[in-house]
């Protein structure tokens, strides 16, 4: 058994992942506002979903400290108890020890269980009046009678159609009830079909459960609880009397009719083929009802409802799936640029129709490419909220007060750049925090509210994603930066540089302003690692400030990291493609405006500007360098406009990038690679590479040889 | 031995999993060397590689093997060997090899394949010290079969140092 579930264990821990992602927001929302008892609701409902996940798939521990936390929420929910804010950082603290449990579940790894056993017993400390209660099965749901000893209970017990399909084993619930005390059962069969008729995935069966337990109603009922609200399940009391007659009938046979799923019935539980209705008058009558009736409060709150009804829109898929199907279409874009490209060889007059055909095919590829690209396009939220906690924890570490405000959460970027933003991200709201945002009696001087504000903001904007962040705090300090910078050697002394130049050295390696190291920032590692992993990604930061009343950081990044727009450009016999986004213009070499700089560089003057000069073919030391160099792309680059001699400009085409990585390492100057129309590789640039080599190259903004 | 037989025996090698010891052998300047052929994803015809800008001589560049850009090595340049015109005995056997936690492919361009070899563990011996007069360190040891001499090579380790 626990082998075929391993298979669909990465599921719920996807599953857990986002459960606990969502009690953490939760709990946070809970913080600025605990009025709303639907949060509560959905915290409760989180935690009770990852206890019966994780029991099912046989961790027990995590479902043995979700428990705890799912009781402490249900008192909190039934108002014996306040969420505090200390309370609530406990619960914080729980879902980190969840999420440490459910990684090293995933990883096939250990915890660390001191700090789980502590956390367990912290929260078991909290539970009831307060005093320490290890272990509670007793339930707060709203009339739940307290169990006398040995009480029967007569359940009807009709599972929903589609059990088998919502991984709802009936037989597993009949099982847990015989746990409970003794128990006998009789298979209800009138919703069998004929045999014609029957779906082997349907769930027909109903049963009579007569259970005699010491448990109490609360317990039967949590065992229920797993079921859809379409499961039919009446519990009732049963007096003495009535159960006596209920006993006489319960004859005990084994099913003589083809079972439709023999593994139902289990042998623990004595199943009766007798189909006459069972009668105990004297009983109260059954109070049939969804089992969901049983907790009132969690109607309309359930977060798995509401998953429900997004099913029909949106399914989880294996990234890898997705990927693969995007290679297929990059490799169905290359044939077609291909078979384009020998079209065109075609007189038009012999190949009229062929043409028609290629030029549609090139219309639904591209479209057909656009379609696939968007579907890794996922909203910029999955990293956004992962900040509220963060600032949450480090503004009580710091005794800091900050509101954080979010816009354009949903705004979509390629999945891969979204998961290597979250570090940077992440770094430079930890700064806004711990730099940015003043100390509350610093603020109240400076007649600023005490309150901080930090605002996380996401667009659109040509292509590119441009995130924002902005904050009211003590904004830098140009002098003082410069000041370090001289200390630092990173200015001369009586160099003068503007404000962006000056901004600019906050992301130079081993640079720090704060006073004082902190363990949160400040140790000047970082910003420059900021800034080359978003690099990295094809993007920029730079940052804006006025001393005082606070900075934006602006970080642009492109859309996706898997196709790009490119010029291609022939150097001799290579081709190398430009990112078309860099290129500023291309224009015809006009060598009167070539003078050359301290026998070092040459610099080429283009109207009032004079633009170094990168002759390519000595900068990546190609064999059969070229000679021609008739003309230069005007490329923007991070250090300004630079000039790149090439032989001819071929087509502009949108190419696939491939990482030259995944099989080789990463090349200086060169972005990746792709496949062209004719089957061959040709290497993209990358333009900030290219000038950062042509600086430190001796070969780089040279003469020729 | 053609190359349509090597390639069978290749086939087959691959295919009887159960081998373990079987190696690929093929000729640079007239020694013999074997590699693993559980490690040989194909053997190649030799074409026009696309130059990666400031790499050793014996880094021919990228290729691509359907839809993927793979790097090739020309080994006779790799071990300081005398550089020939290529012919058509000229082979790239493409290899994968284990290194930095991830599988790479790439493509080692050879004068010729020889044959298919089964090497048992107790044939091979350790490959003599020439100190720092010859490199190796990617030798994993020397094999003879029919009285020649067959160099064994440490896929990974290979690949390792051209990444």
């Amino acid at each position: 058994m626990s082998d075929d579930l391993s298979e669909f264990h990465d599921v719920f821990f996807e599953e857990a992942e986002d459960l606990v992602e969502t009690m953490e927001a939760e709990l946070l929302e809970l913080l600025n506002d605990a009025s709303d008892p639907e949060r509560i609701n959905t915290i409760f409902r989180a935690a009770h979903s990852i206890k019966g996940g994780s029991a099912t798939f046989g961790f027990a521990h995590i479902a043995g400290f979700t428990h705890v936390m799912e009781t402490l929420m249900d008192e909190i929910r039934e108002g014996s108890k306040t969420p505090t804010p200390d309370l609530v950082d406990l619960l914080l603290k729980s879902t980190d020890g969840v999420r440490a449990m459910i990684a090293a579940a995933k990883a096939k790894d250990s915890y660390d269980e001191a700090i789980i056993a502590t956390l367990k017993s912290e929260l078991e400390k909290r539970l009831g009046s307060g005093t320490d209660v290890p272990h509670t099965q007793d339930s707060p749901i709203p009339g739940a009678a307290k169990a006398a000893s040995g009480t029967h209970w007569k359940i009807q017990f009709r599972p929903a159609a589609d059990s088998f399909r919502t991984a709802n084993d009936p037989l597993a619930i009949l099982q847990e009830l015989s746990k409970l005390g003794t128990l006998s059962s009789r298979a209800l069969l009138d919703e069998l079909p004929d045999l014609t008729q029957y779906r082997f995935d349907e769930q027909y069966l109903g049963w009579h459960l007569d259970l005699h337990t010491d448990c109490d109603e609360a317990a039967i009922h949590e065992i229920f609880d797993w079921l859809d609200e379409t499961s039919v399940v009446a519990i009732e009391r049963v007096t003495d009397a009535s159960m006596a007659a209920g006993q006489s009938t319960a004859v005990a046979t084994p099913v003589p009719v083809a079972q439709p799923a023999p593994a139902l019935i289990a042998a623990t539980i004595v199943a009766e083929a007798a189909a006459e209705p069972q009668t105990a008058p004297s009983a109260p009558s059954p109070i049939v009802s969804p089992v969901q009736d049983s907790a009132p409060a969690r109607k309309n709150t359930d977060p798995d409802a509401k998953a429900k009804s997004s099913q029909n829109t949106s399914i989880r898929v294996g990234t890898e799936k997705i990927d693969k199907l995007i290679n297929l279409v990059g490799e169905l874009v290359i044939t077609q640029s291909m078979l384009t490209e020998e079209g065109e060889k075609l007189p038009a007059e012999l190949a009229e129709s062929l043409k028609e055909g290629l030029a549609q095919l090139q219309r639904y590829t591209r479209e057909l490419q656009e379609s696939v690209m968007q579907i890794r396009m996922v909203p910029i939220s999955t990293v956004f909220n992962r900040m509220p906690r963060m600032i949450h924890d480090l503004s009580a570490k710091l005794g800091k007060k900050v509101d954080l405000k979010m816009v354009g959460e949903q705004t979509e970027l390629d999945k891969t750049v979204m998961e290597s933003i979250g570090d940077p991200l992440n770094h430079l709201v930890r700064n806004a925090v711990d730099h940015g945002i003043e100390m509350p009696d610093v603020r109240r001087e400076k007649g600023k509210s005490e309150t901080g504000e930090i605002l996380l903001s996401a667009c659109h904007e040509s292509g590119n994603i441009v995130i924002q962040i902005t904050d009211n705090g003590g904004g830098i300090n140009r002098d003082k930066v410069l000041a370090k910078g001289r200390a630092a050697g990173l200015v001369g002394a009586d160099e003068i540089l503007a404000d962006a130049a000056i901004y600019d050295l906050l992301f130079q390696p081993g640079f720090s302003t704060a006073d004082q190291v902190s363990d949160v920032s400040g140790r000047g590692v970082g910003m420059d690692v900021v800034r080359r992993n978003i690099q990295a990604l094809g993007g920029s930061v730079e940052v804006s400030s006025i001393y005082g009343e606070g900075s934006i950081f602006t970080i642009r990044l492109p859309l996706t990291l898997a196709i790009v727009d490119g010029q291609i450009v022939k150097l001799g016999q290579h081709v190398f493609v430009i990112p078309l986004i860099s290129i500023v213009e291309s224009i015809q070499l006009d060598r009167k405006q070539v003078s050359s700089l301290a026998a070092r560089g040459e610099l080429y003057r283009l109207r009032d500007e004079y633009i170094p000069i990168v002759r390519l073919s000595q900068l990546f030391s190609l064999s059969d360098p070229s000679n021609q160099e008739q003309l230069m792309v005007v490329v923007e680059s991070d250090q300004g406009k630079v000039g790149l001699l090439v032989d001819d400009l071929l087509a502009q085409q949108q190419v696939v990038i491939k990482s030259m990585e995944s099989n080789f390492r990463k090349v200086d100057g060169i972005a990746g690679a792709t496949i062209l129309g004719n089957g061959r590789v040709a290497l993209i640039m990358d333009i900030n590479g290219v000038a950062a080599l042509a600086r430190t190259s001796r070969n780089g903004f040279g003469q020729a040889a | 031995m053609s190359n349509l037989a090597i390639s069978q025996k290749l086939q087959a090698g691959i295919e009887s999993q159960s081998a373990g010891n079987q190696y690929l052998t093929f000729m640079l300047a007239g020694e013999e060397y074997g590699i693993d052929i559980l490690r040989v994803r194909e053997i190649k015809g030799l074409e026009n590689a696309t130059q990666i800008p400031n790499t050793p001589p014996h880094v021919l560049g990228v290729i691509n093997l359907r839809g993927n850009v793979i790097p090739v090595v020309d080994l006779r340049l790799r071990f300081g060997m005398e550089r020939v015109e290529y012919n058509q005995l000229t082979v790239v056997i493409v290899v994968r090899a284990q290194c930095a936690d991830r599988e790479r492919t790439i493509g080692l361009v050879v004068d010729t394949v020889s044959d298919v070899y089964n090497i048992q563990s107790e044939g091979v011996h350790p490959s003599p010290d020439f100190g720092s007069a010859v490199d190796t360190s990617f030798v994993q040891g020397i094999a003879s079969v029919d009285d020649k001499m067959v160099i064994l090579l440490d896929i990974d380790k290979l690949v390792r140092e051209e990444i």
